[in-house]
């Protein structure tokens, strides 16, 4: 039987879960926009540097 | 063991690994804490703790990740110095923030136990005093990082640190045997067996669990964001010269 009624520890045990489950989201979010970020950024310079080299091969 | 250290040694095998193992692990940690709650939440009180006992089903597998993480922390940096391998160093570099946010939660859903059952938020005991250590060994390492422009001499001191870190690891675990603390002792792996009701055990399990899971997930990710973020960074040299 599901128990969602803690009774005088309700401040306590909610925080605690609220905290735990909002740190977590807080890393998941943010760790995939670190890893988004630079990816873009990568796969941007990348395709940059090729047309770079690609240049400079065409002049020699 | 060969093939899981050969990840670190190529980042093209360890990109294509993580591409389809960070979503799994990512799924499996919402589905085992989806069934750890449930479990959690349908547990009779404890005749003792009473409703605050649910709180240890986030607050000790937060504990055990924030020292697993630590290890796991410890050991890339030893790869990287030792070896000196990139993949190593962005590992280690990407388990710090995640180390610090699961001790963070083991202090704080501790202290949010501990005001209830011990009337106090918190106490200089040894194990939570080595705990908050640990923290500060978390942070330092990352500050240490920060502040150092050279990044391959800031890895060298990082990783140095990490590894006068582990000290703390085994104090940690056996500070509530060697001092007498308020802390409780070893309860799931006491010696001659558990001594928590299994009812409370399945749902501990299921969370450490999703825990395991959920620190897979989100070390895989921020290591492939250091494996771009350091191929961005080669590209902008090359294109510089």
């Amino acid at each position: 039987m599901l128990d969602l009624d803690p009774g005088p520890y309700g401040f306590y045990i909610w925080t605690s879960y609220g905290l735990s489950a909002g740190a977590l989201a807080w890393l998941a979010i943010s760790s995939l926009t670190f890893a988004r970020r630079w990816r873009r950024r990568a796969q941007d310079l990348e395709v940059r540097l090729r047309a770079e080299e690609a240049r400079g091969a065409d002049l020699r | 063991m060969t093939q899981a250290l050969a990840f670190l040694y190529n980042p093209h095998r360890f990109m294509a690994f993580s591409a389809w193992a960070a979503p799994l692990f990512g799924a499996l940690a919402i589905t085992l804490a989806a069934a750890g709650l449930w479990l959690g939440f349908t547990a009779p009180e404890d005749y003792q703790q009473g409703d605050t006992v649910r709180i240890m089903f986030i607050h000790v597998p937060a504990a055990w990740l924030g020292l697993f993480v630590y290890v796991c922390l410890g050991g890339a940096s030893f790869l990287s110095l030792v070896f000196r391998q990139a993949l190593a160093d962005a590992a280690a570099r990407a388990a710090a923030p995640i180390g610090a946010v699961f001790t963070a939660l083991a202090l704080a859903t501790g202290s949010l136990w501990g005001k209830p059952m011990w009337g106090a938020w918190w106490v200089w005991d040894a194990r939570l005093t080595s705990v908050l250590v640990l923290f500060l060994f978390y942070l330092a390492y990352m500050a240490l990082r920060a502040a150092i422009d050279d990044e391959a001499k800031g890895a060298r001191a990082a990783a140095i640190l990490a590894l006068v870190g582990l000290i703390n690891v085994p104090i940690v675990h056996w500070s509530v045997e060697w001092w007498n603390t308020l802390h409780q002792g070893r309860t799931v792996f006491a010696a001659g067996g558990s001594r928590a009701a299994t009812v409370f055990l399945a749902p501990l399990f299921l969370m450490t669990l999703s825990y395991m899971a959920a620190f897979g997930a989100l070390w895989l990710v921020r290591i492939r964001g250091e494996v771009w973020r350091r191929r961005a960074a080669a590209a902008e040299n090359r294109l510089a010269r």
